[in-house]
């Protein structure tokens, strides 16, 4: 028998019997919505499974019932009659299944003696509400009945008799399909999980023992018990998990069975099938997951007309997407159809009084968009046998909610929606490096690990101070490190060798400095005690295949440790989790503080720079009164800040190179002070150029330098040899962005290459500006401002008229998978981490000449 | 069999640690075991002696000595464990020596003297005098309550 038919028999059959059970329920309590909204799922989710699976008889039965049951939920009064005739119908629905069950076809016959009662007393109900005489009783359905079915119930009986027959007929299916798969309980595999763990444990002993005794005749049946030990080890450990693809073997078919009903041609794209996770939790996301690719072929994805019309490719795209991150497992069903209706929402949630006009329009547009998870939520205009009866949304986000998960919705008019589920990863089980630090072992999950790294005095990369920050030259970036043993105090590192794990958190990337690295381990994450949960640098425990425990690093935690900007990094994820409970310090930046010329302390942004170095002062040549040196092959110009600053006559000379566009500047320091992280408030202004202004930075005033000041005149040449195209000229730039030290670091650059700015200090200034009679061909805009971010700004102009079609670059400070996504949405053509200002020049001529073409 | 009288007796778990008798009511003790191979988890509290595996299950260690603001244990001393179950966590507690089950009646249980030291007064439920011992009835929650507030308190 198909796997697909089975699994539905299984499946209908559990849940019919609910059914049964709920209705009789039901009929004592008709006012309990929950009872009604449970038995009208249900009812709902088999009707869909007909669908798809073919069995026409089944679905037209199953829509005439939930028809009826819909009244119900509208606020009819149930009446037993309803009720025989709607256990009636569960009856027929069953021996139609038995029929299947014994020959995997429906059975011939109609069913027009129960859908025609249903479908007149549904209709009856529709009649204006004056109209008080009780419906006809209808058409005695015990007569109409097979004589193979079960007992027709009397009204009488009710009460106790239809739950004895659903358990009789539990038995006997389950007796038929019990050999296919067995269902284990979770606890039991845990049990397992314990008693092998403790093998394990029992064998290490064994294996330490005989290692003291040489020639024991114990070697040979251990070592064989040791590998059995293993090998059961592996299969307990598996027996949990599974592939999320699993979960989606039935959606290409059903994706394919709704295209040839609906006349619709969708591609159904999957990524990351092989994404493990506890069979627990993958049970529980298969029923939302098809809930919500069927809802995206339904309403999302437009019919091939409306796509051609709307200047999209006739065929329509739902990408599903898995992957772990940070402890989760990330779900994504994206589709680019039409996106969500929020004016069809709006008049919906006031129609249904779920809020009022007023307090519709101080809502967000997500916030709009998330009452579609609401119980009876549907927008879809006509009720379909797919969906549009305003199930789903809501059993969706409650079988994902109570798995401890979160489902998240991001639309696009126009664009399509994605849908984010997240779930937890606490009982699954991730890769993860185990490293030494101090005598102690911890667990680094690989996810975060970019690359490992060998440093030592002798070896190709040493580590290197700035002060007393210690940092790693690692492919011409500084990488900045943090010693694991100094984090966790775990003594002092005496020498300068070990291994750095490269890290990333973010869009921050990191070295931990260990002492040493073993292997990888699939490692099971264990909850941490409630007494080290405060522990910020550690996420879990696991027990590991020699029965030790260590605890796994959570490699946010050790970012803190770097200072503050990583940990405003990573509460601003955190943050985003957790729905934006604090305020993200954001302007956090690592500073390079140093000397050049006056005592007075520089500072800039340390991830403008490129490298530090130290030229032999004999290199320095004069050239056409410029300070010039030799540097990698090319001729680096040098610049001194001030006039102050002179050369040094002999010995190491300082620089700070700054590379952009293949090119490299050097300027001028005297001293290397200090790497701080602080918040830059820059307090006095300055009018020389050069200069941003002043900001105290550790008790002492600061000049904070102005890099774009200095990278025209050092590349004054060689912007002048470019052909700058008349064209490149009249171009404008809109440049957005709250703080002023990037617009006054970015607007020059963007001058630099050739275009016209004009700065908005605020996406409203923006929205301004693009008002104004100015034509701008580029929008260079930051995402992270108060009040109106870039993505809203993004979606505001893409609803202006006039400036629709102008291109928008997204300036970002972290740049995370999931931004580039909801990015990609909104209508961003690119998107630059803000301090990547090659980056920055290289999309914006991207997008120009892309113009250029298009004109 | 026992013979019935008025009084209800508890068993306590009985063990030493600093040559102080203590006393866990039997019902609060899941097992008693010999700690091996505990890890240290950097950045704990002193009270935190790290974490072991016992049979599969991840078990937090709680050195008593720390708890109590006593000095540490000789190298040379091997410490027992008592496995205690709250909250749904395990817990072993890192004590010198377990000693016998006592019954004792609850009416001879009597609250902290005052003279008690202040940091035993804080994890202490009662004593019981005992010829020639004191027996300090441990709290298991005080004790296994590690916040900052209570250790001030």
């Amino acid at each position: 028998m198909d796997d697909l038919l089975r699994e539905f028999l299984t499946e209908t059959n559990e849940s019919l019997n609910l059914v049964d059970a709920e209705l009789v329920r039901f009929e004592q309590e008709p006012n309990n919505g929950a009872i009604l909204g449970n038995i009208f799922r249900l009812v709902h989710t088999i009707k869909g499974t007909c669908g798809f699976l073919g069995l026409s008889r089944l679905e037209t039965l199953t829509h005439a019932a939930e028809t009826l049951m819909g009244k119900f939920r509208d606020g009819m009064p149930v009446t037993a009659e309803a009720v025989t005739l709607i256990l009636s119908t569960i009856d027929r629905i069953k021996s139609i299944l038995d029929a299947i069950e014994k020959s995997e076809r429906e059975p011939d016959g109609g069913d027009s003696d129960l859908i025609d009662p249903l479908g007149r007393m549904a209709r009856q109900e529709a009649a204006p509400p004056s109209q008080v005489a009780p419906p006809p009783p209808a058409p005695a359905p015990v007569e109409l009945k097979k004589p193979d079915q079960p007992e027709p119930r009397e009204k009488a009986d009710k009460q106790d008799q239809p739950v004895a027959a659903a358990e009789r007929s539990d038995e006997e299916r389950g007796d038929r399909l019990a050999n296919h798969s067995i269902r284990v309980n979770v606890d039991t595999l845990d049990y397992l999980m314990t008693t092998v763990s403790e093998l394990v444990l029992t064998r290490n002993q064994l294996l330490e023992i005989v290692r003291r005794h040489e020639d024991s005749d114990f070697k040979v049946p251990l070592q064989r018990l040791s590998n059995v030990t293993a090998e059961l080890q592996e299969g307990v450990m598996k027996t949990r998990m599974q592939p999320i693809g699993n979960a989606w073997q039935k959606l290409p078919r059903v994706v394919r069975d709704l295209c040839a009903e609906l006349g619709k041609d969708i591609e159904l794209a999957m990524r990351g099938a092989d994404t493990e996770l506890d069979r627990q939790v993958l049970d529980l996301v298969k029923d939302p997951l098809t809930h919500l690719v069927r809802n995206c072929a339904d309403h999302g994805i437009e019919s091939p007309a409306e796509r051609i019309a709307a200047g999209k490719p006739a065929k329509g795209t739902i990408r599903l997407s898995a992957w772990h991150e940070g402890g989760h497992i990330i779900i994504e069903i994206a589709d680019n159809g039409r996106g969500l209706d929020l004016a069809g929402i709006k008049a919906k949630v006031i129609e249904k009084g779920l809020a009022s006009e007023a307090q519709l329009a101080a809502k967000s547009e997500a916030e709009v968009c998330n009452y579609i998870f609401a119980p009876g939520f549907t927008t879809a205009a006509k009720v379909t046998s797919i969906s549009g009866r305003g199930v789903g949304m809501d059993v969706v986000r409650n079988n994902i909610e109570q798995i401890g998960g979160t489902v998240d919705l991001k639309s696009v008019s126009g664009a399509g929606i994605t849908f984010t589920i997240k779930i937890p990863l606490t009982l699954a089980i991730v890769s993860a490096l185990i490293v030494e630090a101090g005598g102690e072992r911890f667990a680094i999950p690989q996810l975060a690990v970019l690359e490992l790294v060998r440093a030592g005095n002798n070896g190709e990369h040493r580590i290197e101070h700035i002060k007393d920050a210690p940092v790693l030259r690692l492919r011409n970036k500084l990488l900045p490190l943090v010693r694991l043993k100094e984090v966790f105090r775990l003594g002092q590192c005496d020498n300068e060798n070990g291994f750095v794990v490269v890290t990333q958190v973010g869009s921050q990337v990191f070295g931990v400095v260990v002492d040493g690295v073993f292997h990888t381990e699939e490692i099971v994450i264990k909850p941490m005690s409630s007494k080290l949960r405060h522990i910020p640098v550690f996420s879990g425990t696991t027990i590991l295949g020699d029965g030790s425990v260590i605890m796994i690093i959570d490699p946010n935690g050790v970012a803190q440790a770097l200072g503050r900007a990583a940990a405003a990094a990573a509460r601003a994820e955190k943050s985003e989790l957790q729905g934006r409970e604090e305020e993200v310090d954001e302007d956090t930046v690592s500073l390079l503080v140093f000397r050049a010329g006056s005592q007075q302390p520089k500072a800039v942004p340390l991830s403008l720079v490129t490298r530090l170095e130290e030229i032999d002062c004999r290199k320095i040549e004069i050239s056409d009164g410029r300070h010039l040196v030799q540097y990698r092959d090319q001729l680096m110009p040098l610049l001194r800040i001030d006039a102050e600053s002179s050369l040094k006559k002999e010995g190491a000379q300082p620089i700070l190179v700054f590379s952009d566009q293949g090119r490299s500047m050097g300027l001028l320091a005297d001293e290397i002070i200090d790497i701080v992280e602080e918040r830059l408030d820059i307090e006095v202004s300055s009018d020389r150029p050069g200069l941003l202004g002043y900001a105290v930075i550790k008790g002492a005033t600061t000049e904070i330098i102005d890099v774009g000041h200095f990278l025209p005149q050092a590349f004054e040449d060689w912007f002048r040899r470019r052909d700058l195209s008349a064209a490149r000229l009249t171009r404008t730039v809109l440049l957005v962005d709250d703080s002023a030290f990037f617009r006054e670091l970015l607007a020059p650059l963007i001058k630099a290459a050739g275009y016209r700015v004009v700065a908005a200090a605020s996406a409203a200034d923006a929205l301004a500006a693009l008002k104004s009679d100015t034509r701008f061909d580029l929008i260079v805009t930051d995402i992270d401002m108060p009040e109106m971010d870039g993505f809203a700004l993004a979606e505001a102009v893409r609803a202006m008229p006039a400036a629709a079609a102008v291109p928008i670059i997204a300036l970002a400070t972290m740049v995370s998978a999931e931004a580039v996504e909801r990015g990609r949405d909104v209508g961003f053509h690119d998107f630059v981490a803000k301090f990547d200002r090659a980056g920055l020049v290289a999309a914006i001529k991207e997008q120009s000449a892309d113009l250029s073409r298009a004109a | 069999m026992t013979i019935m009288n008025d009084t209800q007796l508890s068993d306590y778990v009985t063990f030493t640690t600093a040559e102080q008798l203590f006393g866990l009511p039997i019902e609060c003790v899941q097992d008693v075991f010999k700690p091996s191979s505990i890890t240290r988890v950097p950045l704990a509290g002193p009270e935190i002696a790290g974490v072991l595996n016992l049979r599969g299950r991840i078990v937090t260690a709680i050195e008593l000595r720390s708890r109590l603001g006593l000095a540490a244990r000789d190298q040379a001393q091997v410490p027992m464990a008592i496995g205690i179950e709250s909250r749904g966590e395990s817990f072993g507690l890192l004590v010198d020596a377990v000693g016998e089950v006592l019954k004792l009646s609850d009416d001879e249980r009597e609250p902290n003297p005052i003279n008690l030291d202040r940091n035993l007064g804080r994890v202490s439920g009662g004593v019981y005098r005992l010829d020639g011992h004191l027996l300090v009835v441990l709290d298991i929650d005080r004790v296994l309550d590690l916040s900052p507030e209570a250790a001030a308190a």
